[in-house]
Parts: C-alpha cells; sequence; structure tokens
C-alpha cells in the first residue's frame, strides 16, 4: 500500500488557503485542526457558530475552559480582539456572505460540488447542525475528507447517494491523495499526494478528473 | 414594588411545567451555556409529553466523559426519563459519538419524535417568535430534505424556502450573572442560543453563577433586558 496523507498534513494543505484578514469558520471534526496550522505571516480570524470570532489555538489540557468552546466542542484559547455574540447572531454572519472560507468535511462530493456531510446510513437521528447555512452562505466552500471510505469506496462521485446538504456549493476539495478544484461540472485535478500517480487516484475516484495544465506534487 | 423573581431553588422554579409543555432549553452543545440544573430539576418532576426544543439532543451522562472530564448531566436525562414526545433541533446526535445518546436510542426504538432543522434556521425561527414576525425566507436547505412541505419563493433570482416562527411555554437558560431585576450578562460561548430562547417564551426560568443587586451590571453591556425574564435562581458553579 502506497502512503497516504494523515489528517493532520491535510489540515495544513487546506490552512495555506487562508490569505491574511481572512474569517474563516471550521466545520466539525478534521477541519478543526486547521486552527494549529496557520502560516505565520498571516492573521485569519476564526468565526464559530455558537458566537465567536477571533479565537487562537485548541487549549491544551491545562488550559481548558468548557465556556470557550469552538462548535466542534473543542476548548479554544482567547486571542486579544476576540468577542461573542449569540447564535442568531453568528448566522446572520454565516448566511449574510461574511465569512471568507469555511472548510467542511464530507462523506461525499459530487462532480458538480454537491455536498453530503450529515446523514449516514445506520444514523438516522443526526443532524445537519450548521452545515447547510455554512454551505449556502460562505463566500468559499471546502471540503478535506479521506479521498475513499473504509472499505475503499470513492466519496468523490457523479451524484450524492447520501443525503444532500446543499447542492453546488463545494469549490475545493482536499484530500489525503489530491486537490481537485470544482470548475463548473467537472473536477480538476490540481495536486497529487507524493508518490502517486494520475491514473492510481482517477481508479479511486468515482467521477472523471481532468489533469490540470499545472498540475504539480503537494507541497507539504 | 416590582414582582420578586428570585427563586430560592431550582426545583421550586420548574415546578409548575406541566405535561405537554414546549419547552426550549438554552446552550450550544455540551456543557457551556447549558441550564444543567434547571434540566435536573424537571428530571425531578413528573411533567411528560415534553416538546423540547434545544440545538442538540444532548449525548447523555455516559457519554458527556468523552467531552469534559468527570462528566455533566444534559438533556439526555429527560429522554431517559421518557418525559419527552417530540424533539425539535439541528443536532438530535452527534455523528462523531456512538449512537447510545438516550435520544437517539428512543428514536430507534421509535418511542419519540425528531424535526431536524439547520442551525441557523433554529435561531432564527426562535427570534422570529420572539419579535412577532411570521417567518423568514431562507436559502439554506433549498434542494435538500429540508425544503420538503415548505413554500419556495425567488427574490431576486435566488431560490428561498419559507420557515416559520417558533415559541415555548417555557425557556431554560444559561446565563453569568443576573441583577434582581433580570437584565443577563452571559459569559464567552455560554451565550449561544440562551438570548434568542430567552425572548421567545411566555415563561422564561434562568439559573445563573451570580446573582448582584439591581444597578450593579453596567447597563452598556447587558445582553437579555429584564422584562424577558421571570425566575432566577442563583447557583454558583
Amino acid at each position: 500500500m502506497k502512503e497516504r496523507l494523515n489528517e493532520q498534513t491535510i489540515a495544513l494543505r487546506a490552512a495555506r488557503e487562508f490569505a491574511d484578514g481572512m474569517v474563516v469558520n471550521l466545520g466539525y471534526g478534521m477541519p478543526g485542526l486547521c486552527a494549529n496550522f496557520i502560516p505565520e505571516d498571516r492573521t485569519v480570524f476564526f468565526q464559530s457558530e455558537n458566537g465567536m470570532l477571533g479565537y487562537g489555538n485548541l487549549a491544551a489540557d491545562e488550559e481548558k475552559d468548557y465556556e470557550l468552546m469552538n462548535a466542534s466542542d473543542q476548548p479554544v484559547t482567547p486571542l486579544p480582539g476576540m468577542c461573542f455574540f449569540d447564535s442568531a447572531a453568528a448566522f446572520d454572519m454565516i448566511r449574510g456572505g461574511h465569512i471568507d472560507i469555511v472548510v467542511l468535511g464530507a462523506y461525499q462530493v459530487s462532480e458538480k460540488g454537491d455536498l453530503a456531510n450529515w446523514g449516514r446510513p445506520g444514523r438516522p437521528a443526526t443532524g445537519m447542525g450548521g452545515g447547510m447555512d455554512l454551505a449556502i452562505g460562505a463566500k468559499k466552500a471546502i471540503v478535506t475528507m479521506l479521498h475513499t471510505t473504509k472499505d475503499g469506496q470513492p466519496r468523490i462521485v457523479r451524484e450524492c447517494t447520501y443525503p444532500l446538504t446543499a447542492r453546488g456549493c463545494v469549490s475545493l476539495i482536499i484530500t489525503d491523495l489530491s486537490v481537485i478544484e470544482v470548475s463548473g461540472d467537472r473536477l480538476l485535478l490540481k495536486e497529487i499526494a507524493p508518490g502517486w500517480t494520475v491514473p492510481e487516484v482517477q481508479v479511486l475516484t468515482g467521477a472523471n478528473l481532468k489533469p490540470a495544465r499545472d498540475l504539480k506534487e503537494m507541497e507539504l | 414594588m416590582t414582582m420578586n423573581k428570585i427563586f430560592q431553588n431550582c426545583d421550586v422554579a420548574v415546578a409548575d411545567i406541566s405535561d405537554g409543555a414546549t419547552i426550549m432549553v438554552g446552550g450550544f452543545g455540551s456543557y457551556g451555556g447549558l441550564p444543567i440544573n434547571l434540566i435536573v430539576a424537571l428530571s425531578r418532576q413528573v411533567a411528560k409529553d415534553l416538546t423540547l426544543i434545544a440545538n442538540m439532543g444532548g449525548v447523555g451522562y455516559e457519554l458527556s466523559h468523552r467531552i469534559k472530564p468527570g462528566g455533566y448531566q444534559d438533556s439526555g436525562i429527560l429522554f431517559e426519563n421518557g418525559q419527552v414526545k417530540k424533539f425539535i433541533g439541528s443536532v438530535p446526535a452527534l455523528g462523531g459519538m456512538p449512537p447510545t445518546s438516550p435520544l437517539e436510542k428512543l428514536f430507534n426504538e421509535g418511542k419519540v419524535e425528531i424535526e431536524t432543522v439547520p442551525q441557523g434556521t433554529l435561531a432564527e425561527r426562535i427570534r422570529c417568535g420572539a419579535g412577532g414576525l411570521g417567518g423568514f425566507y431562507t436559502p439554506a436547505g433549498v434542494g435538500t430534505i429540508v425544503e420538503e412541505d415548505k413554500e419556495k419563493k425567488v427574490i431576486d433570482g435566488r431560490e428561498y424556502i419559507l420557515e416559520r416562527p417558533l415559541t415555548a411555554d417555557f425557556a431554560l437558560i444559561k446565563a453569568h450573572k443576573a441583577d434582581s431585576l433580570g437584565n443577563l450578562v452571559y459569559r464567552q460561548t455560554a451565550r449561544c442560543f440562551n438570548p434568542v430562547m430567552a425572548m421567545a417564551a411566555r415563561v422564561t426560568i434562568v439559573e445563573v453563577d451570580e446573582l448582584v443587586p439591581t444597578g450593579q451590571l453596567n447597563p452598556e453591556v447587558i445582553v437579555t433586558p429584564h422584562i424577558y425574564v421571570n425566575r432566577i435562581v442563583e447557583v454558583p458553579r
């Protein structure tokens, strides 16, 4: 088996998309790791659905305050200039287009950028949380996920079979094998994990990938 | 002479919640912002067939240890007791947790009804209920199962769905400080759903870390004005 990137490395690659001064929301699970990988020369303002803007890293055990949590129930650290507001105001920010980037996890992404990230077989009681509002409201939605399921099935597909979060909302997919841009109705393969070839990644993908003219190895 | 809103303990404050009531429970997900002592008090009395409106269904005491060392009680205890017939919220159960929260177990046994609402829509439905509005059009949920059976409208070329207001008989709220009148301030992310829910119920009951005399809170930083608060219990944490 060839080596795939781990979750920390996927988060590191995703964090490269954050430009100086951006407002960024991190979804449940793997996206939360991005908070620890902000390039040193940049200031990024993290927004959270429970009503917080401008928090820092994930908190270490000895500094945990359970009234200073991100939306994934993880204690975080305070930063100068951070502020608090209620959940209704948090979603005004989200739906109103005031968030530059949201990073979301996913079960499936389609070639049209449809996102399925909240419901899966056998778990009918799980909910969408803020995912639907974030997917339609943020200026740009990035998905970080593993390229395939545990049993090797593609997560990038022609049509989602899991319940949808939103249609046509995803513009960039970052996985343990690749970076893929959703452009119109096609998937543009922009970057590929070290040691992998285009045919090898294509076999593990449920939709056609078009290699970009400037396709390169992922820089990590 | 204004009405005395201060109650000696949580049991007395929730005593008149009766069968079939609709209850909003503040907080967001885990510990921070949850009115834990009011929830436990409600679990000690007999009210049943409740409709619960909350962002999350609660993980229950057993799974709560995964979130906070030592664990804590949440709405899970109300499901365990069989007091709830319907849950309305955005995260009935957490996908990242085992399927063993009290609500998820009860739902899988067909013993409780769930209405799943996108989180921003939930907050806004409550704000509409609080503010006397008949609903609002949102793009969240368009093209998904959320739009089923709802009025759709195209406004300036974009598709929206109509969402309706939510109100409640009682709201159980956690705040950091109250003054004797009922003005509230919150602490950090424990604010979350508490302020909107405080405004949307017929009777709002708040537990606070600290009760201070009227005049001791800076009027510039009060988040919830006292007219929304009916009952105050001081429970130092």
